[in-house]
This record gives structure tokens, C-alpha cells and sequence, in this order.
């Protein structure tokens, strides 16, 4: 009898082959000897799905970020990210994005930016703010093509900036159609 | 057809920092999908967001294709006086929107 | 047939333990259930529910004069709250002076044509699916309560035997998923069981409002056969069946689904 990571079954977006592999021949031989297999080679197949015609990569997140920071010190704090560990679908992600600030005229939250990791294009939004918001806390609906982090700076009315970056699992549904 | 849905109060206490949230329905086609012809479905994005409290910009937000379709964005405001909330939503392919809402403050 | 009998005898059950989160004999799930909380709590907010942008459409357009006759909905039907309530919950119906049943997008097509003397709205054009999501929207919360028209049973039987015959290049039926394997998950995602609570939907997938229709091409596609086209009796059949399957299930109008 096979035995299966709870973990994996799970949390793991590739699930796609490992569905397949439930009633196939392949789960006669074990499912967690080959889950790890299956995953990369799945990983590998829903990069090249459609909807990525180029990457983002690290270093494209990297440069994004430091076209708002500059040579300025960026600190981890303040900032908080609200968005499921796990979507169904990547077409709808809802998030919040708060930063910890009074919001007076002397300190103040100046702009908040989010970036992500994995996506054609790096950048997700950039809000302006001023005192008169009240509370730093934007709420949005984003799309993230893939499992990948996402990434908020916060720029500060003394010329700080702060971050916090979350971690997003994206599933896809099953039966879709084609594009028409 | 240009069709959005703005939740603010309708009324609020002078100095409540009170939530908006707004909703517009746009493919936000991002530019990266190949449609039937293997060709990229050109970009279609709402790209810039902004509201105003009787003509003052209270907030502005700029879009990029990973917003998801029929844009949803919440923020918040203090109220100050009663008046007019006004929405803007410009994009590509000229897109432009506006809408406003009525708030009293007391 | 069985399922039928029984699902008919034990309605008021059925009904009622629902309602205690299936604390009873129903062992019923909407895909509600199966969503994540941040799809449910989008579902559950009126205030951002993007298919409210659909019900807000619906609202202008039935207000809104049509056709040779110049009337709008509103004309002859005054009010959607009243005159629409409990509507959607027992559709596919068969209309007077028909003999096969129309689903609820199929009986507004009817009353353009007839009454108002305009064109028919296109399938899963933003207008059809705008006043089938207003229509719907009505009959919020409201238990499916297909009508007892014994006309309808034969489509019932047809609907049946396409929900457990296998089909396509993957030779499955939607039962295989659908029955023996809901609440599992393929390819990352969980198995509903696929009662049709919740359309017009706004499905993450397509980014916009779809119909039951629509849903069940994405069904065909995906066990690899053909498709019908939109409105063929097949759909109309297969729906008759999975209302009465979900038969006390509360509509959920607008719904939400990855």
C-alpha cells in the first residue's frame, strides 16, 4: 500500500501528476518514491504554460526594489501582508497590506509598493498616501501566475523604508478551457 | 459599458478614518496571454486609480497588469466634511471612468 | 432511480439538516464549502463581490425599454424582488405551449423575443448573463425546488444517464469525479460535487461571470470530447438532472469559484 505525505498531498501545487498518478501504474510503485520526481518535472511543465511569455526572475525583483529604495537602507517591520498561504486560482488573489503608522503630519507613510517574484513583470501596484488616509492599509485583488513570494515596501514620510514579503501557494483549477 | 461599484458610508463623524472600496469591471487583459493565433492578446489595462474629497486627491494608486480583472482596491480616508467623493479610472485604449458618491459628515 | 426516491422522500430532511451544516443524513457539499475562507469571505461581501458588478447591470437593463414593443421587464414585472422571487430556484422549466424544458437565461431569451419583440441576447454576452445574475439574485438564498411538472421527468432520466455514462478520450463520466470522487483533489484543486448552487458564477478562471453552460463545456473539454453548442438539449437535460440532485440546496447568487 503506498503511503502518502500529508504535507505533499496537500500543499503541493504540482499536484497535477501526482493525481495522475493514484490510479496509473506508477502508484503501484510507491507514490512518495516518485512524488519528488513528478513535482519538478510538473514545475517545469506549468512554467512553460502559456500565460508566462517571459519571467520575472530575483534579480528583476531586486532592480524594481531598488528603484524605490536607492542607496537607502531597507528594514524588515511595520509592514504586514494579508493573503491566503494557498489560492485556488491565480487569477484572484485578495490581499491587504497594512502598515504600522500613526499617519499624522509628522510621520506618515508616503507610498506603498508591492512587487512580485515570478510573474512576467515584476511590479504589482504603488499607492500614494498622505496623512489624510487615516490608516496605511491597502486592500487589492492581484494575479500571480505561479507559487512565488510577493513583496511589499513601504516608503516612510522621514525617508525610511520598510518591507515584509509572504509566501503564496498557487493552485490551478481543473477542467479550464481553451482560450476562445 | 462602463460599470463600477463604489461601497463608502453614507455618512461619518468629523476625523473617522472610514473605508472605501471601489470595483470596476475591466478585462485587465495583462499582455502576456497568446490567444488562438498564437499571437500575445494585445494589453488592455486599467493603469492609474485616484479619489478626490470635494476636488482634493485623497488617494491615488497605480495599476499594473498583475491587478486582477474587474479591479477591486480598498484604502481608507478621514472624513473631513460633507460633499462629493469622486473616482477616476483611466487606462488603455482610452479608458475612462468616473464616478462619484455623496458622504455627509457631522 | 433509487437516488431519485429517496432524495423525493427524505426532501424535508434533506432541507432541514442542511440548514444544521449537514448534521443530518445530507451528506450534500456546495462548492461553497470546498472554497478556501478568502473565496468564501469574496463571495459573502456584497461590497466586492465582482459578480455584483453583474447583478448592478442586471438591474439597469431590466429597467430599461427593448424591442419593437419599447417595454422593459420592469413594464410587466414591476419590481425583481417580488416578482422574481423564488424564480431561478425552479428552473429549467418547460414554458407554456412548449414541450422541452429552458433554462433561466433561455426563458428571458423568451420574453425578448416574445414580449418585447428584440433580438435574442447572445450566450454569455455581458447582457444575458448581467439580467440572468439580476433574475438570480432574487432568489438568493432560497432552497432549488425544481417545479412538478411530470413532463420533465424523461429529461430528468436523460440528464441522469449522461451524469454516469462515460465519455471522451478520457472515458469518464461526471460521475467518476463528481460522485465517486468529490471531495478529492485533481490536479491541486478539490472536487466539488458539482451541484449548480451558485450560476451565473464569477469563476477566477475565466475572470469574469459564466454560466452553467459554460461550466459544463469546460467539463467536456476536459475529459476531452466534444462540446456541444450552447444551447443544445443536452446541457438543458444535464441541468434538469443536477437541479433536482441539488434539489434544497440554497441558491447562492452572486457565486464565486476559482
Amino acid at each position: 500500500m503506498p503511503v502518502r505525505h500529508p504535507e505533499r498531498s496537500a500543499a503541493k501545487s504540482r499536484d497535477l501528476f501526482v493525481g495522475q498518478m493514484k490510479t496509473g501504474p506508477s502508484a503501484a510503485l510507491g507514490v512518495t518514491a516518485l512524488n519528488r520526481r513528478f513535482l519538478l518535472v510538473g514545475a517545469a511543465v506549468v512554467t512553460l504554460l502559456p500565460f508566462e511569455a517571459a519571467h520575472a526572475t530575483p534579480e528583476a525583483l531586486a532592480q524594481v526594489i531598488k528603484e524605490v529604495v536607492g542607496n537607502g537602507r531597507l528594514r524588515e517591520g511595520k509592514v504586514k501582508i494579508d493573503v491566503p498561504p494557498l489560492i485556488e486560482n491565480g487569477n484572484t488573489v485578495p490581499l491587504t497590506v497594512t502598515v504600522d503608522s500613526p499617519m499624522s503630519d509628522a510621520d506618515y507613510v508616503k507610498a506603498i509598493h508591492l512587487f512580485n517574484e515570478k510573474n512576467p513583470q515584476p511590479h504589482v501596484f504603488s499607492a500614494t498616501l498622505t496623512p489624510r488616509n487615516g490608516k496605511a492599509r491597502i486592500g487589492a485583488r492581484i494575479k500571480l501566475a505561479d507559487t512565488q513570494k510577493i513583496v511589499a515596501v513601504a516608503e516612510m514620510s522621514d525617508g525610511s523604508f520598510w518591507t515584509a514579503s509572504a509566501d503564496v501557494i498557487v493552485t490551478i483549477a481543473a477542467c479550464i478551457e481553451d482560450v476562445n | 459599458m462602463a460599470n463600477a461599484l463604489i461601497n463608502a458610508p453614507k455618512t461619518a463623524k468629523r476625523g473617522e478614518a472610514i473605508e472605501i472600496k471601489a470595483l470596476i469591471l475591466h478585462p485587465m487583459e495583462t499582455g502576456f496571454r497568446p490567444g488562438t493565433n498564437g499571437r500575445m492578446i494585445p494589453r488592455n489595462i486599467i493603469e492609474f486609480f485616484s479619489a478626490r474629497w470635494n476636488g482634493e486627491e485623497i488617494f491615488k494608486m497605480t495599476f499594473s497588469p498583475a491587478i486582477a480583472a474587474n479591479p477591486f482596491v480598498s484604502f481608507f480616508t478621514i472624513a473631513r466634511e460633507s460633499g462629493k467623493i469622486d473616482f477616476l479610472w483611466t487606462g488603455d485604449e482610452n479608458f475612462r471612468v468616473e464616478e462619484s458618491v455623496s458622504i455627509v459628515v457631522t | 432511480m433509487k437516488f431519485r426516491r429517496l432524495g423525493l422522500m427524505l426532501l424535508p430532511v434533506f432541507a432541514a439538516s442542511y440548514a444544521l451544516a449537514q448534521g443530518g443524513g445530507d451528506k450534500r457539499r456546495t462548492g461553497y464549502q470546498d472554497m478556501s475562507p478568502a473565496l468564501q469571505q469574496m463571495q459573502d461581501d456584497d461590497t466586492s463581490n465582482p459578480g455584483m458588478l453583474f447583478v448592478q447591470a442586471g438591474e439597469t437593463l431590466w429597467k430599461q425599454p427593448a424591442g419593437k414593443a419599447n417595454k422593459s421587464c420592469a413594464d410587466c414585472h414591476n419590481g425583481v424582488e417580488t416578482s422574481m422571487k423564488g424564480v431561478a430556484a425552479r428552473y429549467p422549466a418547460i414554458p407554456k405551449g412548449a414541450d422541452t424544458p429552458v433554462d433561466l437565461a433561455g426563458r428571458i431569451n423568451l420574453c425578448r423575443t416574445g414580449q418585447q419583440q428584440a433580438e435574442p441576447l447572445q450566450p454569455e454576452s455581458q447582457d444575458l448573463l448581467a439580467l440572468t445574475s439580476y433574475v438570480t439574485y432574487a432568489s438568493r438564498g432560497l432552497p432549488i425546488a425544481p417545479p412538478n411538472d411530470p413532463r420533465l421527468a424523461k429529461f430528468r432520466s436523460e440528464g441522469e444517464a449522461m451524469f454516469r455514462r462515460r465519455e471522451g478520450q478520457l472515458n469518464l463520466s461526471c460521475a467518476n469525479c463528481h460522485d465517486d470522487n468529490a471531495g478529492k483533489k485533481l490536479a491541486g484543486a478539490t472536487i466539488p460535487q458539482a451541484h449548480p448552487t451558485a450560476y451565473p458564477v464569477y469563476r477566477s478562471e475565466w475572470q469574469t461571470v459564466g454560466s452553467l453552460q459554460r461550466r459544463l463545456r469546460n467539463c467536456l473539454i476536459g475529459i476531452r470530447t466534444d462540446a456541444y453548442a450552447y444551447d443544445s438539449p443536452q446541457y438543458l437535460a444535464l441541468e434538469v438532472f443536477l437541479m433536482d440532485r441539488a434539489r434544497g440546496l440554497k441558491i447562492e447568487a452572486p457565486g464565486i469559484r476559482p
